[in-house]
């Protein structure tokens, strides 16, 4: 989804660059409070970790493969406002260093990888981390959720910014239905990778996934004689998420899912097929020619014959959520369960 | 990345690899607005900039075979471009007993020849520039600090995390490990999680050992030599050219 030179107008261009320095310059001065003066080295280290993942390569269909964003990873791993930071440098870089996405479309590819995915992806976490037991192995699936639905609404962007500056007049309805249908199949996959990521780094180091502060269970002291007590200092690290927040991240949610929902109903499914299968062809041809030229030996999950293509929708990430969330429970249930050293 | 050279790097000693980095961005930012704003009828125009992106590229010593190469990464826009006059709506044409839409015929040449000098004239940003002059380029063009520290950090670190991720992959392999099915994406994963693991405590060590030297909170500002005023004007040949071009056709037309 690197978007090139030319392919929208240049007044559309300005704007998203400006739209996208607006939302660094906030970030910029956010991200402070996630990460303090440890930020550069750390922020460094992430976009370094979000460079490389990029280079995973899923399959999503017949000879389709979609590659991973990282926009949702990043947020849930070292907060919202530094993902962003973290994604405007990676593709900062990528323009430059490596001709990746052009330099008049980086203020395209900021406002759509680094802050609609972004900003979707941690948005829909925490509404659905409300929803879910407080538990640091409920932020599994919510990254999920988040990862899952954060690719398409990138790719409704697109097709919105497309439609405002593109230079072909496309149907709308078509070209809607054919990203969101792509899409949806991608984000499973990064659904998947952010999932089992977040749930790797959960059972190492807790602390360091930034969606799961506050979400530890209360220090309780057993004393001698079998009374419990629970110290106040932690107490207040305790957060809750705003009904704001929530209800913005169901309205984009229902608004995803209606959207898709009624345009995979107008349009025929032949059509909507083809077009899918040229525009999925075209992600993978491209992240494949990257692949040959920067660690390349990472993307092995290309190889894995083709299995998802049948499961679309919402249904699919909500079984990959349960089964998750399933999972880590069942491995939390057994480290609770361990008597402390 | 070894050092200080990137994938796209070409060691060289020309008039385009002495320029100071912002200079370069800066025309190159340029040259690519001029090329995006024109007008996609004005077909001589776009000859004259490739015209002058290949007196950048010999000038600077970049074969056309390495521009070639790395131009690849464009080829699935190129598709796109290749599929929309079938899909675009519009009046008709037969090209070759094809029925076409000649908006899509010029949406895709459009896509085709934007795309393509944008991409050639970034490689060859990327071809004469190292990634430290470009860090301290960007610096120069009041990029915030906090980005360019946090750029520069992952150019620093790129090759060390790359060797973390080949070192798994050895340490899998070394298993008999082979991804062959969807469930081995959890394999992957949790290598991604250790990945993430180690780049953070990576992250630590790193901030402590700068706080040790003396790290207050913002990195030494390194001086970029200031660019001169022939730096300026050579390098604004590039896009005063473009625009001599788009201007004559425009006149001539």
């Amino acid at each position: 989804m690197h978007v090139p030179d030319g392919f929208l107008n240049a007044p559309t261009s300005v704007a998203t660059g400006a739209a996208a320095a607006a939302g660094v310059a906030i970030a910029l001065r956010k991200a402070r409070d996630e990460m303090d003066e440890r930020q550069a080295p750390l922020a460094g280290l992430a976009a370094t970790f979000i460079f490389a993942t990029q280079m995973i390569n899923f399959p999503v269909g017949a000879g389709t493969s979609g590659h991973f964003i990282g926009g949702a990873l990043a947020a849930v791993l070292v907060g919202p406002w530094t993902a962003i930071l973290v994604m405007s440098v990676v593709l900062l870089l990528q323009s430059l260093l490596f001709a990746d996405g052009g330099l008049t479309a980086l203020g395209t590819n900021i406002s759509l990888l680094g802050l609609a995915a972004v900003a979707s992806g941690w948005l829909i976490t925490r509404a659905v981390l409300a929803v879910l037991p407080r538990r640091q192995a409920s932020v599994v699936p919510a990254a999920a959720i988040g990862a899952a639905l954060s690719v398409p609404i990138a790719a409704v962007v697109f097709v919105l910014l497309f439609a405002a500056g593109g230079s072909a007049a496309l149907p709308f309805g078509t070209l809607l239905a054919s990203m969101i249908g792509v899409h949806v199949l991608i984000g499973i996959g990064e659904a998947v990778i952010t999932g089992l990521t977040v749930s790797a780094v959960l059972a190492v180091r807790p602390d360091l996934v930034y969606a799961a502060r506050g979400l530890r269970a209360p220090l309780a002291l057993k004393q001698a004689d079998g009374t419990v007590v629970a110290p106040d200092a932690e107490a207040g690290q305790t957060t809750r998420v705003s009904t704001r927040a929530l209800l913005i991240g169901g309205a984009l949610v229902t608004a995803i899912v209606a959207g898709a929902v009624s345009f995979f109903a107008s349009s025929s499914p032949d059509g909507l097929e083809s077009v899918a299968e040229t525009e999925g062809f075209a992600e993978a041809a491209r992240e494949h020619t990257f692949g040959g030229f920067a660690l390349a030996d990472y993307g092995e999950v290309g190889g894995i014959p083709v299995g998802l293509a049948g499961l679309l929708g919402a249904a699919a990430v909500l079984v990959v959520g349960l089964v998750l969330f399933r999972l880590v429970r069942q491995r939390g249930d057994s480290v609770d369960a361990t008597p402390p050293p | 990345m070894t050092g200080h050279a990137h994938l796209l790097y070409r060691h060289g000693d020309s008039v385009v690899h002495r320029l100071p980095a912002h200079v370069k961005v800066t025309a190159l930012l340029a040259f690519v607005l001029i090329v995006v704003s024109t007008s996609r009828q004005h077909y001589l125009a776009f000859a004259g900039f490739a015209a002058l992106l290949a007196v950048v590229a010999v000038v600077a010593q970049v074969p056309p075979r390495f521009i070639a190469t790395r131009a690849l990464i464009e080829v699935p826009f190129l598709v796109f471009a290749a599929i929309l006059p079938f899909v675009a709506t519009g009046e008709r044409v037969d090209v070759l007993g094809l029925s076409l839409s000649s908006e899509g015929l010029l949406a895709a040449w459009n896509i085709a020849v934007k795309g393509t000098l944008g991409v050639v004239a970034s490689i060859l940003l990327a071809a004469t520039t190292d990634a430290r002059a470009l860090l301290l380029g960007l610096q120069r063009l009041r990029l915030p600090a906090r980005l360019v520290e946090i750029a520069s950090f992952m150019v620093r670190y790129a090759d060390v995390v790359a060797s973390d991720l080949h070192r798994m992959r050895i340490a899998r392999e070394s298993r008999a490990f082979e991804a062959r099915h969807l469930g081995h994406l959890r394999v992957v994963a949790q290598g991604a999680g250790a990945l993430f693991v180690r780049s953070y405590e990576r992250g630590e060590r790193v901030h402590m050992a700068m706080l040790s030297r003396g790290y207050s909170g913002a990195m030494p500002l390194s001086g970029a030599a200031p660019a001169t005023r022939s730096d300026w004007a050579t390098a604004a040949a590039l896009p005063v050219a473009a625009v001599l071009i788009a201007l004559t056709l425009e006149v001539l037309r």
